[in-house]
């Protein structure tokens, strides 16, 4: 990378963390319009699941599953914080592992599947989950987990780094912070990733499988990781939703959910690590958007969905990728 | 016991019907259907308003269904897929088409057709009894009718010239088009014909259970599963899903009762395990 463009990026991130860190709470503060900070944690929660889908798109295979593993890490850390007594922040990355741990078990045998059939039996692991949900008995059921306390403090050596939430006289603050600076590591953690060896890895066997495996790449291992990592975001976005929602039921995450993550990928542009925080955001206003047409909203917005497909198949800001071939 | 296979067999003759219109589609086009669901309901809510409100012959219901689902679908395929799958590069781009539909339909169908459960009246009455066997007529008439348009339709990918030219394209669409098949149109009667089976179902069933406007993702779940286990794209895989499932519903029901609501739950575990050992189904042919 050369000098200019390495500080044009440098600049690039340094607008991006103004923007939200710096810019937003003070335009909130100045209009006055603190729902907008539950709206924005949805939208920077919802990316960083969405990003969980682009690094699977990345190894060429289509999720429609994300949903599975946010409701997965949503239960594993509501379980812990009520039933368990840990802190919030304790649970977060255990979530979040708990996430990863299970989908290897899981990957192992669907992540042979190719195509279509990996996109299918990911739209019906989002149902186990929910069935799941429904029958295990420390889940609760239908009635699902409720009234979880919000995040306490976090104290080292006596001193106080982060506030408990309960603190703050509107809670949504806090967690605005809290999924902003969750979504910028997750997205830092993913460029980063993608732009190491093990990115060009997955890129190979995004490309080529048979290729990639002949030239010794290691590849039932490397779409496990991947998978797993995947994962892994997709529960810390839905462990993190559930501490704002305080509660969690099997229906918290569904296939519509899951098929969102998938269009926010889509929306957002494939080729491209910010992608789906991009897609995240205009779909996400969209829908919200359209509210005012009341019964009319899933149709008009499908309606645009349809013609933005037949317009742009490609994407909104798809940089082509290097076409795999038909089988 | 008896009863048991017998309502696996009800059931499965139901779901082959709907699965045969979603692998036609698959195994032609490459497209995975994600409105087929939708399209069952769709049917379902016609043979509720030409049959239940209108009063008409169920019958003339059941071919109103067929007709409006096969417009649709051919619509559907002459004005987006067809589009859609010249423009786009990477064939996936069909599916976030499908979802699109799926999702427009379902909000057509609850805007046009509202959110209530809508039932008809009974096509037959009477209940058939033998031994400890228990069944109405009204489900044996609907069995009997989904088999014979499982059989008319092998009879006619078998017999008739187009179901050959559709055998050929989902064999090998370039060599197909080289023999002189007209691919662009046979790919259009495909879909309006997969269409027009998930619409079938829909109106067979609204006579037993009913239709409402949310149910139609769910089937497409069912739908999906039923062609992963036969596997995609094969006719006899379509129908081989379509008994499975039906039967391990059917027996799930009955042995897993004790257990609470768990017959999905195995089943969908059960289902994953038997992909990692038989990544393509049953019969299906490797992809991708």
């Amino acid at each position: 990378m050369t000098n200019s463009r390495r500080a044009g990026s440098v600049a690039a991130v340094a607008v991006f963390l103004a923007a939200v860190f710096v810019a937003i709470p003070l335009a909130i503060a100045a209009t006055g319009r603190t729902d907008l900070y539950y709206t924005l944690s949805s939208v920077a929660l919802l990316a960083i699941a969405s990003g969980g889908v682009w690094l699977t798109f990345y190894i060429g295979r289509i999720n429609i599953g994300q949903g599975a593993w946010a409701l997965v890490g949503g239960y594993a850390s509501a379980v812990l914080v009520t039933t368990y007594g840990w802190s919030f922040w304790l649970s977060l990355p255990v979530a979040g592992l708990f996430c990863a741990l299970m989908s290897m078990l899981v990957g192992l045998p669907i992540l042979r599947l190719r195509g279509v059939y990996f996109s299918m039996v990911t739209l019906v692991l989002t149902e186990v989950a929910r069935l799941t949900a429904l029958a295990l008995p420390i889940t609760n059921g239908a009635r699902g987990i409720t009234s979880i306390p919000t995040p306490g403090a976090i104290r080292l050596f006596g001193v106080t780094l982060v506030p408990g939430f309960e603190t703050f006289a509107n809670r949504n603050a806090p967690f605005y912070f809290l999924s902003a600076a969750m979504m910028t590591l997750c997205f830092a953690g993913l460029w980063r990733l993608v732009h190491s060896r093990l990115g060009r890895l997955f890129a190979a066997m995004r490309q080529n499988e048979e290729l990639a495996s002949s030239m010794g790449v290691n590849v039932p291992l490397l779409r496990v990781v991947a998978y797993a990592i995947s994962s892994f975001l997709g529960g810390i976005g839905g462990a993190i939703f559930v501490a704002i929602a305080q509660s969690i039921y099997p229906s918290s995450f569904t296939i519509n959910d899951s098929v969102n993550f998938m269009l926010n990928c889509f929306l957002g542009g494939l080729g491209f690590v910010f992608g789906p925080m991009l897609g995240t955001l205009v779909l996400y206003f969209g829908w919200d958007l359209l509210f005012q047409t009341g019964q009319y909203q899933l149709l008009i917005y499908s309606g645009v969905m349809i013609l933005l497909m037949l317009v742009l198949p490609n994407g909104l800001l798809s940089l082509r990728w290097p076409s795999r071939g038909r089988p | 016991m008896e009863q048991v296979i017998a309502n696996g067999l009800y059931l499965g003759a139901q779901y082959a019907l709907i699965a045969l219109g979603l692998t036609l589609i698959f195994a032609l086009m490459n497209v995975l259907n994600f409105a087929h669901g939708q399209m069952y309901v769709l049917g379902g809510f016609v043979v509720y308003e030409v049959y239940g409100l209108m009063k008409l012959p169920f019958v003339v219901a059941l071919i109103a269904a067929a007709a409006t689902l096969a417009v649709l679908g051919a619509v559907l395929e002459r004005f987006l897929f067809r589009t859609v799958i010249r423009r786009s590069e990477r064939e996936e781009s069909t599916m976030l088409l499908a979802a699109g539909v799926a999702y427009f339909l379902d909000a057509a169908i609850l805007l046009i057709f509202g959110e209530k459960q809508r039932g008809v009246r009974k096509i037959v009455n009477g209940v058939f009894m033998w031994d400890n066997l228990i069944l109405p007529w009204d489900r044996i008439l609907v069995a009997g009718l989904a088999i014979a348009f499982i059989v008319a339709f092998i009879l006619m990918m078998q017999y008739t010239k187009p179901g050959r030219a559709m055998r050929a394209m989902a064999q090998d669409r370039t060599a197909a088009q080289l023999m002189g098949v007209p691919v662009a149109f046979y790919g259009l009667v495909g879909f309006a014909l997969g269409a027009m089976l998930a619409g079938l179902v829909g109106g067979l069933l609204v006579t037993i259970t009913g239709v409402n406007s949310g149910i139609g993702g769910p089937i497409s779940i069912k739908a999906f599963m039923m062609v992963m286990i036969g596997g995609a794209g094969v006719v006899g895989g379509a129908i081989a899903g379509g008994f499975i499932l039906g039967m391990l519903e059917s027996v799930g029901l009955t042995v897993l009762h004790s257990y609470g609501d768990v017959t999905y739950l195995v089943i969908f575990i059960a289902m994953m395990i038997f992909l990692a050992i038989r990544p393509n189904g049953l019969m299906g042919k490797p992809w991708g």
